[in-house]
């Protein structure tokens, strides 16, 4: 099943990867960073992930660690 | 199956230090893929810079030597002539490679040395806080230009990479942004180009690359892709300006 990793130690809360996923499935979260900016998450209910690495070839920290199809 | 993972080029534990956004983070990245695609990490030495890019030494786990301002193409000269069986490699922003250290830069070019260079194109001095640089946009707002870059007083911005391409020893020369997936994708391309051309003896091999800098540019990361897109782009065209490997001409 295609999924991300987000480390949350790595993000830095520029929000690139919300506009880049082609499915919408990474969305700003309700949890916060050390800093107190919000984080991301990954939601993906209805398995729609396709594994394209797009959010990861644009994330400008590494944040998002690994992604599996 | 996983499909993409932190490079292990990277130094373990490694995170970027660069503000949120960034494009910096993407350079560093496409560089450690490639020293391990190409499986030069124990074979190269990095000629640092001076600026936001001096940090790469922190992140990647490879032999490095700090530069002077401007001068890492000097410093790279020397690594590369005195240890010609490694892979010697610089990065730098467009202040320090277009501005102090033009000079180094293009007699590096013109000399035909064995040597990559890579150029972090931000409009402005990110580090020191954003001040008008040799490729500052015409109009653009800086902290030392606040009325904006004006034609008459500060004339135009340098194009690099056609800069570069006009030397007679550059081997490649091509400009990449990293504002969209197809771009990042492309740079990648170009910068396994500049580095073969060394491998193969070739010459000079270089890469401008479009980046932001929101902190300076005073913009979400958004916007600074935007203005890539819509303000440098235009000004700075993407493309191949030299590749003495093509022979469809």
């Amino acid at each position: 099943m295609a999924h991300i990793i987000i480390d949350e130690t790595r993000c830095k809360s520029c929000f690139i990867c919300v506009g880049t996923c082609p499915k919408g499935l990474i969305k700003k979260s309700d949890k916060v960073s050390k800093l107190g900016d919000n984080l991301v998450e990954f939601k993906d209910d209805k398995n729609e992930c396709l594994g394209c690495a797009m959010c990861a070839t644009r994330c400008p920290d590494m944040a998002i660690t690994g992604v599996y199809k | 199956m996983q499909v993409f993972s932190i490079p292990k080029s990277m130094k373990e534990n490694a995170k970027f230090t660069f503000c949120p956004g960034c494009d910096h983070g993407i350079a560093v990245r496409l560089v450690a893929e490639l020293l391990d695609e190409m499986d030069l990490k124990e074979k190269t030495i990095l000629a640092a810079s001076i600026g936001c890019s001096v940090f790469l030494y922190d992140f990647l786990d490879i032999d490095s030597i700090e530069a002077p301002h401007g001068r890492a193409m000097a410093e790279a000269t020397g690594v590369k002539r005195a240890r010609p069986d490694k892979f010697v490699f610089t990065y730098q922003g467009d202040g320090d490679f277009a501005s102090i250290g033009l000079a180094e830069s293009t007699h590096a070019a013109l000399r035909a040395e064995n040597l990559t260079g890579i150029c972090i194109n931000n409009t402005t001095y990110g580090m020191t806080g954003g001040q008008h640089g040799p490729t500052t946009l015409i109009g653009q707002k800086t902290t030392t230009s606040p009325m904006g870059r004006f034609r008459e007083t500060y004339g135009y911005p340098i194009r690099i990479a056609e800069h570069i391409a006009l030397c007679e020893g550059t081997a490649f020369s091509a400009r990449v942004a990293l504002d969209t997936v197809p771009h990042i994708n492309q740079a990648k391309k170009a910068l396994r180009k500049a580095f073969q051309v060394q491998l193969d003896g070739l010459g000079y091999g270089f890469v401008e690359i479009l980046s932001t800098c929101p902190t300076n540019w005073k913009m979400t990361p958004d916007e600074a892709h935007e203005r890539v897109k819509n303000e440098m782009i235009p000004v700075f065209p993407l493309g191949i300006f030299k590749d003495v490997t093509d022979i469809s001409e």
